[in-house]
């Protein structure tokens, strides 16, 4: 680079190499991750969100007796909802929900996006 | 194997589970609770001073053209930028320093547990579930700040009929109070799955001899794997992270 070259501006190198890397503007949004989900790790995945809603389900039961002095009657009913929100889980997880809670509407956003493998 | 040469070789085989033990370095008690400074704190100490110098000392000349190291550093930044963009969208700015603290402490953890005789904090349940606890607080809180009452609506799937809530609410209640457990399981159970064999394989190595050869390959074999178990974790526990953070903002 010699001097006599007027030096380019900043911006314009900042909009240069965002086009050359193929980047769109700040707010563009794009599919998650690019990690291909693997059998395995989908498979601990799938056997973490089962267990964890058990678990969660029962000691939420469990609590509740305690405090209401019910035992054993709460801890029965929320081990199966319990259960429940653990199947749910593994269904969202590998219905490609994602890994999100609630339900989408439908239409609004395709049931597209992976999420990451584990 | 005959008893005497069990005892012989136990002093060498080491135990798969010793490496977990928290040790106290330093005790100190508070109001009768013990805030010990154990060797996990230590780590972590160590953890989070590696990461504020990989920063601060990578980032000291900020060249225009950056060296190995700046650019490494740059690269780490960018990279969560990235994820936060994808995930979260233009909302998600104002989370950056907390996600990309979050990312690169546990990266540090992880990595630098794998340095031999080093400890690794991810390994144990309470860290990760403590990570996972400040995340699901934070996101929930936001998301009922953000949406008041209707964040509520939520648990409810939409076009239910009103007489399937009393079943369908608490499952949706359960699902969701059932995130941060999976989070801190996940990168709990890998940790610890990971060295455990790591350490099992080890103990063969003693006992085989000359055979020891063969473990030593599969140890480097675990080895390689468990270096991408350990940047993969941390990619996974950031990740959920910023699609959490995306419910909470967005809420379908």
């Amino acid at each position: 680079m010699s001097k006599h070259d007027p030096r380019p501006s900043l911006e314009d190198l900042d909009a240069r190499l965002r086009k050359a890397r193929g980047e769109t503007s700040e707010d563009s949004e794009s599919d998650g991750s690019g990690v291909p989900p693997s059998g395995l790790g989908m498979a601990f995945r799938v056997g973490t969100e089962m267990v964890a809603g058990v678990v969660v389900g029962t000691g939420i039961g469990w609590l509740l007796d305690q405090w209401l002095g019910t035992r054993p009657w709460l801890m029965v009913v929320f081990f199966f909802i319990g259960a429940a929100a653990g199947m749910l889980n593994v269904y969202r997880t590998v219905a490609g929900f994602g890994l999100a809670a609630g339900y989408r509407p439908p239409g609004k956003d395709q049931p597209e996006d992976k999420g990451p493998e584990d | 194997m005959d008893f005497r040469e069990t005892q012989k070789y136990g002093s060498y085989v080491a135990k798969p589970l010793e490496q977990f033990e928290i040790k106290t370095l330093m005790p100190i008690e508070i109001g009768g609770m013990d805030v010990s400074f154990t060797n996990a704190s230590l780590f972590m100490v160590i953890a989070i001073t590696a990461v504020t110098l990989f920063l601060t000392l990578g980032m000291r000349r900020h060249a225009l053209v950056p060296g190995r190291w700046q650019s490494m550093a740059e690269l780490s930044y960018e990279f969560i930028a990235s994820l936060l963009r994808d995930n979260v969208g233009k909302e998600g700015r104002r989370y950056f320093p907390f996600v990309f603290t979050l990312f690169m402490f546990l990266l540090f953890s992880n990595a630098i547990g794998l340095i031999p005789y080093a400890f690794t904090v991810t390994s144990h349940v309470i860290v990760t579930f403590a990570l996972a606890a400040v995340v699901f607080l934070g996101v929930t809180v936001i998301a009922i700040i953000k949406h008041g009452l209707g964040f509520f609506r939520f648990f409810l799937p939409p076009g239910v009929p009103l007489y399937m809530a009393p079943l369908l609410v608490p499952i949706e209640v359960v699902s969701y109070l059932a995130r941060p457990v999976t989070l801190a399981l996940r990168l709990f159970a890998n940790m610890m799955a990971g060295h455990t064999m790591l350490k099992v394989f080890a103990g063969f190595v003693v006992l085989l001899g000359f055979a020891g050869i063969a473990p030593i390959a599969v140890i480097i074999a675990l080895y390689g794997l468990e270096v991408i178990v350990a940047v993969l974790q941390a990619y996974v526990f950031t990740i959920l992270t910023c699609l959490y953070l995306s419910d909470a903002l967005h809420l379908h």
